[in-house]
Formats: structure tokens, C-alpha cells, sequence
């Protein structure tokens, strides 16, 4: 579904990603890991597109797809999501408007019709009720005034509802107390499908007790250093991270 | 250049929409300002004598004003001599229905979806509609007879109510009260009146659509709504203008009294030629908006959207003389390119017990400039007065500018008056934000303002509302990159 071969990206002239070569299948799931700085959620936001970042070298295909030529909205309407590290505030904009016009804008370009409000709010009832969020998230501008986890929650309730074909979450465990992170985790393996992957951008081992990954990267310095199984995540956690950075600079 | 900032650019070169000009044989007088000027203006519209004299003795006042510099706006100087204070589409006989107004007005109407067709009619809106400087047609107006309501053209109140216009013309905004209002009562060619008699609550929104069209003739337009006492009334103005090379002048007059618990809520949206990309051309606009409450209990609500205009210079107030009276001021400003707005709002409170709430959003991208000004005054009389203002500024872009200048006069202890103020810019991060979940750069922008403007927008009424967020994001279009 994704293959990243050799990419290199920068921002504000430093490179940060040295050669990326990364290949997920549908219905996958994998874990990227590293220490502070390693280039992970660069990884994460050169993929989505953001425009801080300057590709330098390598290539990106999504469903056999240039990704890299496509702008943001493009790829999210191709099927690629990103829950944010920082999930950003709009205020006075309500969650469900915003969620509504970007159902509306996924559906616009698959040729679907669009949602009226009686079915967005059946399929939005239906999804918050899996989540256990409560309906007064809807009319609340979003992410304004929200606390850490109701804002990852909510990246995860739109996921839930955006339904994306590769889902890229980024740090979503941070900042998470055990309650807030078990329900991003039921909500990431509840969306588990044969034709969906999921890329989980995380410092901690901790989240992939919640979900389980197939293969679990490490990434130093802008490299993928170590790719492995799940025991991979719990090697780490138990060694540290200046393990495998020693192994690589000997 | 990313491809958002090509897509912008390309929406930014789109022509302004509105700028045609309807072909319609005109009557004008000769350029320039003398009481020749005055006295003929005063003749073509058949005015009577003590109506001349007002204006003669604002002329002569005005002579000796000098033009305000305060402003926190730069302009090249404009010649008053050099300008057409009167100008009329040509005398026709007295029209009895709508089939009989010239084609061409009709299909300029149209053009801007001024809903003068009897179908959009029947959606209740009642339309006076001044094209240029004389009103051609007015609908509704028998409907709103059965009422009482008073609705007509400046001029037609002052021939059939002349008592009224006299009593009320100059009483909230004397001719004396600054360079562009005293020029203005001068001047002024037509305008609106309204009048809601004790106890009625008007059925549907008035609304007038003004609209400048002969070349370089300024536009003097008076208002003025009388709502007696325990009546109610909602007045639409909006405006567009079509294109030009030359700046125009506008100096506008609104005066509205409100009587014992009678309420006016006046929402404007200005739509203006704001001049091109390079900052040439556009709209002047001085206006004098101001409202009395004069009885006890009465409310006075400004709501106004301005998207259009080179320059905008106007401060809807409300002077709150009846104990618990009530001013609101709720704006919304933009400026983009090479526009500059210096506005907001005058709450005087003289009564015990009177409120005022401003709430003002200015929006500011490209080279625009947008000051918010405004004064709570609070006199030694008005006990226990309150006040809350708030000022929000959103800036799009590093070129533009935000300035707040809120001035505070207060005489009595018992006042409470509270002020907030934020300045945000719309960032990088909000728009990859929704772009990342499937929505262009456009929609974001657009989105993001709406967002920000909504406390405004829920203050007018609905349709009033829709065709706001359009002005807005057509105005704004071109300011991200």
C-alpha cells in the first residue's frame, strides 16, 4: 500500500530524514520508535504533506501513486490521515461543521453525494457511541478550549469517521493518562481492517501493549536503524534507546 | 511557490464582480461647491424653504471646518471642488408598478440580485431602492401603510411628512457635527426614511440597497428611522458599487431615534469597490451613523459588515440618554490589499442604569490596514452604566496591519466597563490542519474567518447572514500564500 524508498526531507535547510526506505502492506500495522529528534514525526508530516518540509531526494507510493506530487488535500482525499501531535484549535468553528465539510470533501471526490445532516448525525452518533465521547463534543469549537486527551480523542473520533485507507498517528499516546490511551487504542483496533494500514508514530512502548504491531521500526539520526516484531518494542524499552544507537555507531 | 499560493494568486486576479455600469441617460450639475449648488440641488428636489436654509447654513459651516486627520488612514487629498454633487437619472412620469421602471435600472437590479421581482418579494423584504441619488422604486410600501409605517426616499418624506423630517432632521447628528456629516447636510440628494408609529412591531426587515453609479458624483445619502414609542424595526442596508478608475467620495448621514421601549436593529453589509490589487482606485467612505435612545427601554442595535471601500471612517454610536437603555455595536472589518478601515463605535451613556456591548472582529490580510476606535463615555449622571467591549484582530499574511485605539471616559463611580482585546493570525498550521482532513486552502481560509466572525454574523438576520460569509470570503480571496 505504501512504499518509501530512500526519501530525504529537510526543514529550514537541515536535513532531518537521511534515506527512508519503508514498505507497509494493507490490513498492517506498524510502529515507528526512536529516541527525541530521530525524525519521526518529520517521517509523519512529510507524509501528509506538510508544507514546512522540503522533500530532497526518494520517492513515496501510495496505492501505486506518486504521493509526494499531490498536495495535502489530495492525499487526504486519497485516503491518507494524520492524527496530529498537536491537534490544531479553530475558533468558533463547531466540530461537527468541521467534521461535516470534511466528510462532505472526502465524499465530493470520490464521486459519492453528500451526507445531509440527518445521516452525518446517524453515522456521528454511531461512532461516538463506539468511542464513548460525549455528544456535547459536536457543538464545541474544535479543539478550542480542550484539554490534551479530549484533543486526541477527538483526532481519533475523526478517524473513526473519515475512515482513511492508511492512518498515521502521530504521538497520539503522548500525554495520554491510561483511561484516555486504552480508548484510542480500542478505537485504532476496532478500525483493524484486511484493506487498511496504520503507521504509529510513538515514543513509548507502552501503546503497543494497547495495540499490536506488526513490525516495529526504529529510526536514529533520520535513518530506519532496526526494523523487528512486536519483542522489538519491548527490547527497546528495556535496553533504552542508546542500545541500538551504540550498535549502530559501532 | 507551492501550488496554494498559485491557486491563490490566480482567485486574488479575478475581477471584482460587481463592476459594471448601467447606461442610463443622467442629469447633472455642473462640478464643484458653491450655494449656487446648494440652491439648485434644493430646487430639483422641490424643497421647501426651511429645508434650503438648513443646508445653506451647514454649507457655511462647513467652510470653516477643516477636514479630520486623526484617522489612522492615508489618502492623497481629495478636491471638493471637482466633484458632481447632483446627479439623476433623467425626470420620467411618476411610476405606478415595477413594469415601469427603465429596463436597464431593472436589469442592473438584477445583476446584483436586488430582489425587486415580485416572486423575491413575496420572501418580505420591503426594497427602497436608491439608484444614484434618486429612488426609482418602492415596494411594500402600502402593506406597510395599513401599519402606519411610514417607509419612503429622503425626498418623499419631505414632501408628505415634512412635519416629521423637521423635527427629527439634524436632531442626533446636528449639521454641525463634523467635516463629513456638515458636508453631507449640505449636499445630501436622497436617502431613506422610516417611520414605525407607537406600538407596532414591523413585520418584515426594511432594507435598502444603495448604489453609486454615475462616474466621479459623490454620494450624500441621508437616512433617518423613527421608531415611536413600543415599536420595533430591523433595517437592512447593503451596498456594492460598480468599478472604477477614480476614487470616489462617499459621505454618508444615518440618524435613528428610539422612544420608550421601542427597538432598531440597523445591520449593513458594504461592499464597495475596494479599489484594484495595486491599491488604485476604490471607494472613499465617511460616514456619520449614530442613534439616539431616547426613551427608557430602548434598544438600539448597529450590526455591519464591511468588506468593500478603499477607505472606510465611520463609528456607529448610540447616545443612551433613557434610563435602562441599551447600544450595541457588533462589526466586522476587513481589509485586504491596499484597503484601510478605521472604525467602531461611540457609546455615550447618559441615563442610569443604560448597557452598551461592542463586540468588533477586524479581519486584515494583504497590505491592509484595519483600526478599531472607540469611546465609552460614561457621563457624571449615569449611574450605575455598564459597559463590555471586545476586540478581536485576525491577521492573514505578515504585510498587514491590526491597531486598536480604545478610549474610556468615565465620570461616575458606579460604572462597571470591561474591555478585552486578542490578536491572532491565522497560521500555517490551522490550514495544513483542514487540508490534511480534505479541504483546499480556500475553504480553510474561509472557514477559519467565519469561525472567527461568528459572534457578528449571528447578529444579522438569516439571508443577511449567508450573503455576508459569501462578501467575506470573495474579499478575502487571493490572501493566503
Amino acid at each position: 500500500m505504501l512504499t518509501v524508498s530512500n526519501l530525504h526531507a529537510a526543514a529550514a535547510g537541515r536535513e532531518i530524514l537521511r534515506g527512508i526506505d519503508l514498505s507497509i502492506s494493507a490490513g498492517e500495522v506498524h510502529a515507528i520508535m526512536g529516541p527525541n529528534g530521530s525524525g519521526k514525526s518529520t517521517l509523519a508530516r512529510v507524509l501528509a504533506g506538510h508544507p514546512e518540509y522540503q522533500v530532497t531526494a526518494g520517492e513515496v507510493r501510495f496505492e501505486c501513486v506518486d504521493l509526494l506530487a499531490m498536495d495535502p488535500e489530495s492525499r487526504a482525499r486519497a485516503g491518507v490521515f494524520m492524527a496530529f501531535q498537536y491537534p490544531v484549535e479553530i475558533p468558533g468553528v463547531s466540530n461537527a461543521y468541521f467534521l461535516k465539510a470534511a466528510l462532505n470533501a472526502l465524499r465530493a471526490s470520490r464521486g459519492q453525494e453528500e451526507l445531509d445532516a440527518i445521516e452525518f448525525m446517524t453515522l456521528v452518533r454511531d461512532r461516538m457511541a463506539q468511542l464513548g465521547i460525549d455528544e456535547a463534543l459536536l457543538t464545541r469549537p474544535v479543539n478550542d478550549g480542550f484539554s490534551g486527551g479530549e484533543k486526541k480523542r477527538n483526532e481519533i473520533f475523526q478517524m473513526t469517521m473519515l475512515e482513511p485507507r492508511l492512518a498515521i498517528l502521530d504521538e497520539t499516546d503522548s500525554g495520554l493518562d491510561i483511561d484516555a490511551l486504552k480508548i484510542v487504542a480500542q478505537g485504532v483496533n476496532a478500525m483493524r481492517r484486511s484493506d487498511r494500514a496504520f503507521l504509529l508514530v510513538t515514543h513509548y512502548q507502552r501503546l503497543l501493549n494497547y495495540i499490536v504491531p506488526d513490525v516495529v521500526h526504529v529510526l536514529a539520526d533520520g535513518r530506519i536503524v532496526r526494523s523487528g516484531g512486536k519483542e522489538l518494542a519491548f527490547e527497546l524499552e528495556e535496553k533504552g534507546y542508546g542500545w541500538l544507537e551504540a550498535q549502530v555507531g559501532g | 511557490m507551492s501550488t496554494s499560493t498559485q491557486t491563490i494568486e490566480q482567485l486574488a486576479n479575478r475581477e471584482y464582480k460587481y463592476g459594471f455600469v448601467t447606461d442610463v441617460e443622467q442629469e447633472s450639475a455642473p462640478r464643484g461647491l458653491s450655494e449656487d449648488i446648494i440652491r439648485l440641488i434644493s430646487e430639483k428636489k422641490d424643497e421647501p424653504a426651511w429645508l434650503l436654509d438648513w443646508r445653506l447654513k451647514a454649507f457655511r459651516a462647513w467652510q470653516t471646518m477643516k477636514e479630520p486627520t486623526w484617522g489612522n488612514i492615508k489618502y492623497g487629498p481629495i478636491d471638493y471642488q471637482n466633484i458632481i454633487y447632483y446627479a439623476a437619472p433623467k425626470k420620467r412620469p411618476a411610476l405606478q408598478t415595477l413594469d415601469e421602471v427603465d429596463p436597464e435600472i431593472r436589469r442592473t437590479f438584477e445583476k446584483l440580485g436586488i430582489p425587486l421581482e415580485e416572486q423575491k418579494l413575496l420572501s418580505g423584504v420591503a426594497v427602497d431602492a436608491v439608484f444614484d441619488s434618486v429612488s426609482v422604486a418602492t415596494t411594500f410600501k402600502e402593506h406597510l401603510a395599513e401599519l402606519g409605517i411610514i417607509f419612503c426616499s429622503f425626498s418623499e418624506a419631505v414632501r408628505n411628512h415634512p412635519d416629521l423630517v423637521r423635527q427629527y432632521l439634524g436632531s442626533v447628528v446636528p449639521y454641525t457635527d463634523n467635516f463629513f456629516a456638515t458636508l453631507n447636510s449640505a449636499v445630501f440628494s436622497d436617502g431613506s426614511f422610516a417611520y414605525i408609529p407607537n406600538g407596532v412591531r414591523c413585520p418584515m426587515e426594511l432594507s435598502t440597497y444603495f448604489r453609486i453609479n454615475a462616474r466621479e458624483t459623490g454620494q450624500f445619502e441621508r437616512t433617518l428611522i423613527i421608531a415611536e414609542a413600543d415599536s420595533h424595526v430591523s433595517y437592512l442596508e447593503g451596498c456594492t458599487a460598480p468599478m472604477r478608475d477614480e476614487n470616489q467620495l462617499h459621505a454618508a448621514v444615518v440618524e435613528l431615534v428610539a422612544l420608550d421601549n421601542a427597538t432598531i436593529k440597523y445591520s449593513t453589509v458594504q461592499n464597495w469597490y475596494p479599489g484594484d490589487s495595486a491599491g488604485r482606485g476604490g471607494i472613499y467612505n465617511f460616514v456619520t451613523k449614530r442613534g439616539k435612545c431616547l426613551g427608557v427601554n430602548s434598544k438600539i442595535t448597529w450590526t455591519q459588515v464591511e468588506t468593500g471601500s478603499a477607505i472606510t471612517w465611520k463609528y456607529p454610536g448610540c447616545i443612551l440618554m433613557g434610563d435602562n437603555s441599551v447600544g450595541e455595536f457588533y462589526s466586522v472589518a476587513t481589509t485586504n490589499n491596499w484597503q484601510q478601515a478605521d472604525t467602531g463605535t461611540k457609546m455615550i451613556h447618559l441615563g442610569r442604569n443604560t448597557k452598551s456591548t461592542i463586540v468588533s472582529k477586524g479581519i486584515s490580510a494583504g497590505h491592509g490596514q484595519n483600526t478599531y476606535r472607540g469611546l465609552v463615555k460614561i457621563a457624571k449622571g449615569a449611574r450605575s452604566a455598564r459597559n463590555y467591549s471586545q476586540c478581536d484582530s485576525l491577521l492573514i499574511g505578515d504585510q498587514c496591519g491590526a491597531h486598536t485605539f480604545p478610549y474610556l471616559e468615565i465620570n461616575n463611580s458606579t460604572a462597571q466597563v470591561e474591555h478585552e482585546a486578542s490578536t491572532s493570525k491565522i497560521g500555517e498550521d490551522q490550514i495544513f490542519y483542514c487540508r490534511q482532513r480534505g479541504l483546499s486552502t480556500e475553504d480553510a481560509v474561509n472557514m477559519i474567518v467565519s469561525g472567527f466572525c461568528k459572534e457578528v454574523f449571528r447578529q444579522l438576520p438569516m439571508e443577511f447572514a449567508v450573503e455576508a460569509q459569501k462578501l467575506l470570503s470573495v474579499s478575502l480571496e487571493g490572501s493566503v500564500g
